[in-house]
């Protein structure tokens, strides 16, 4: 089984002068699913994305330990299944074309099998050969799933993952997030009372703030 | 392997969408259609028809090759390459996909310029080759790295020509003064340091690139 941990060590954000959170020290592992919540703009989606190595923290730093052994900065998207409302695919293909590039860029061959049985278990495998452009935005919002779960990552990183789904979806997609969660370090970024509930811990965002 | 699957996810994606194809070949036809219009029944030097050729050339670049990277900022699809491969590997595919476009760009050019000049009389075929080959892959490589830092301005259309001018200035300043050694039949010993010249610059080019590529893509 595979041991993956994320620490942050003493993280702070700034966007120009204005201050997103302050001081965050926290450890994540594997096996659990952890919460981060707070109101809009307490830097939720900032905090996944710095998590992900998409963007920087302005101070502190996010280490990756793969079976106790740092994860490269470089090599961290092997590692990394990322869902959120603001990651988009590309429209032009269709799913199966999508997730087929996806898996020949991350120089990892095509399972099929597993494509198929989570655009299946995401109800699209009826749609997998249409264009993404004619997809609705809860049918994009599960293809998001397929594209972050496909490669088996050991860190599943979800920002409002219910978002545009329907109830049917989201009782889905809280199915396959236990699942993950059985073996990977799940993240979950949302201010859903049912997406929160999932999680073991939660760090409130709120609380990482200080007066300018 | 994985910067080619890149490239092919980029060239079907192009093929669908006409994102840059489209573009060039407009640009191709107007700017050519626009000399031949000014030009009228005179008479051209060959020197002149050899500087309109790198002059076609350079402003096609800049209305085509930006595409790599501002089509992908544009509909959002940045951070998703963030997430599937590393740095190296996406300038790489981006400069294997703007290599292709920019021979492709400029053998359409060059043939349109052979077949509408008459001026256009290259004595030393091997020379021009040489000199369109690395011209080539100078072209792609300063392209793709500008395109990469432009895909994050506003102002996207009129910062990459402003950009591109000084570090394509030496480039197309060589190339013209190859070209001319072309059109008076030089050999290519004779044009040595001409040639040393484009070669340095596209390994310069590909090594800086390389180098800040890095700092560029992280946000």
């Amino acid at each position: 089984m595979i041991n993956y941990t994320v620490e942050l060590n003493n993280l702070i954000k700034y966007f120009g002068r204005r201050l997103i959170f302050d001081g965050i020290n926290f450890s994540f592992s594997s096996q659990h699913i952890y919460g981060i919540s707070g109101p809009n703009g307490s830097g939720k989606s900032t905090l996944v994305k710095i998590i992900a190595n998409l963007i920087s923290p302005t101070r502190g730093k996010v280490i990756h330990k793969n079976n106790l052994k740092e994860v490269e900065s470089i090599k961290l998207h092997n590692h990394i299944g990322f869902v959120s409302p603001y990651l988009f695919l590309y429209d032009e293909f269709t799913a199966e074309e999508n997730l087929l590039h996806f898996s020949n860029i991350r120089g990892i061959s095509f399972d099929k099998e597993r494509s198929d049985y989570l655009l299946n278990e995401l109800k699209l495998i009826d749609r997998k050969n249409d264009l993404v452009r004619g997809y609705s935005s809860g049918m994009k919002q599960r293809l998001k799933f397929i594209f972050a779960l496909l490669h088996q990552p050991s860190l599943i990183i979800l920002d409002e993952p219910t978002s545009n789904l329907d109830n049917l979806g989201k009782e889905k997609v809280y199915e396959l997030i236990k699942k993950e969660a059985e073996n990977n370090l799940v993240i979950i970024a949302s201010n859903e009372d049912s997406d929160i509930a999932l999680c073991s811990q939660v760090i409130e965002l709120e609380k990482f703030k200080r007066a300018n | 392997m994985k910067a080619y699957s890149l490239f092919k996810k980029d060239w079907q994606s192009e093929l669908r969408t006409r994102y840059a194809i489209n573009a060039l070949a407009m640009f191709i036809l107007v700017t050519i259609s626009v000399i031949m219009f000014s030009i009228g029944s005179e008479k051209i030097s060959e020197y002149l028809t050899g500087g309109l050729l790198w002059v076609v050339i350079f402003f096609s670049a800049m209305s085509g090759l930006s595409r790599a990277f501002v089509s992908e900022e544009e509909r959002g699809t940045t951070m998703t390459l963030h997430l599937i491969a590393a740095p190296s590997t996406i300038f790489s595919g981006k400069l294997i996909f703007n290599l292709l476009l920019v021979f492709l760009m400029n053998f359409v050019i060059t043939f349109l310029f052979s077949i509408l000049f008459n001026s256009f009389i290259i004595k030393n075929f091997t020379l021009f080759a040489i000199a369109f080959l690395f011209g080539n892959i100078g072209i792609a490589i300063s392209s793709t790295i500008i395109a990469a830092i432009i895909s994050k301005a506003s102002s996207k259309g009129t910062l990459y020509p402003v950009l591109s001018f000084p570090i394509l200035l030496p480039l197309i300043l060589t190339l013209l003064e190859l070209t001319k050694f072309a059109m008076d039949g030089n050999s290519v010993s004779s044009s040595f340091v001409e040639i040393a010249v484009l070669v340095c610059y596209d390994v310069i080019m590909l090594t800086a690139s390389y180098l800040l590529f890095d700092f560029i893509w992280e946000e």
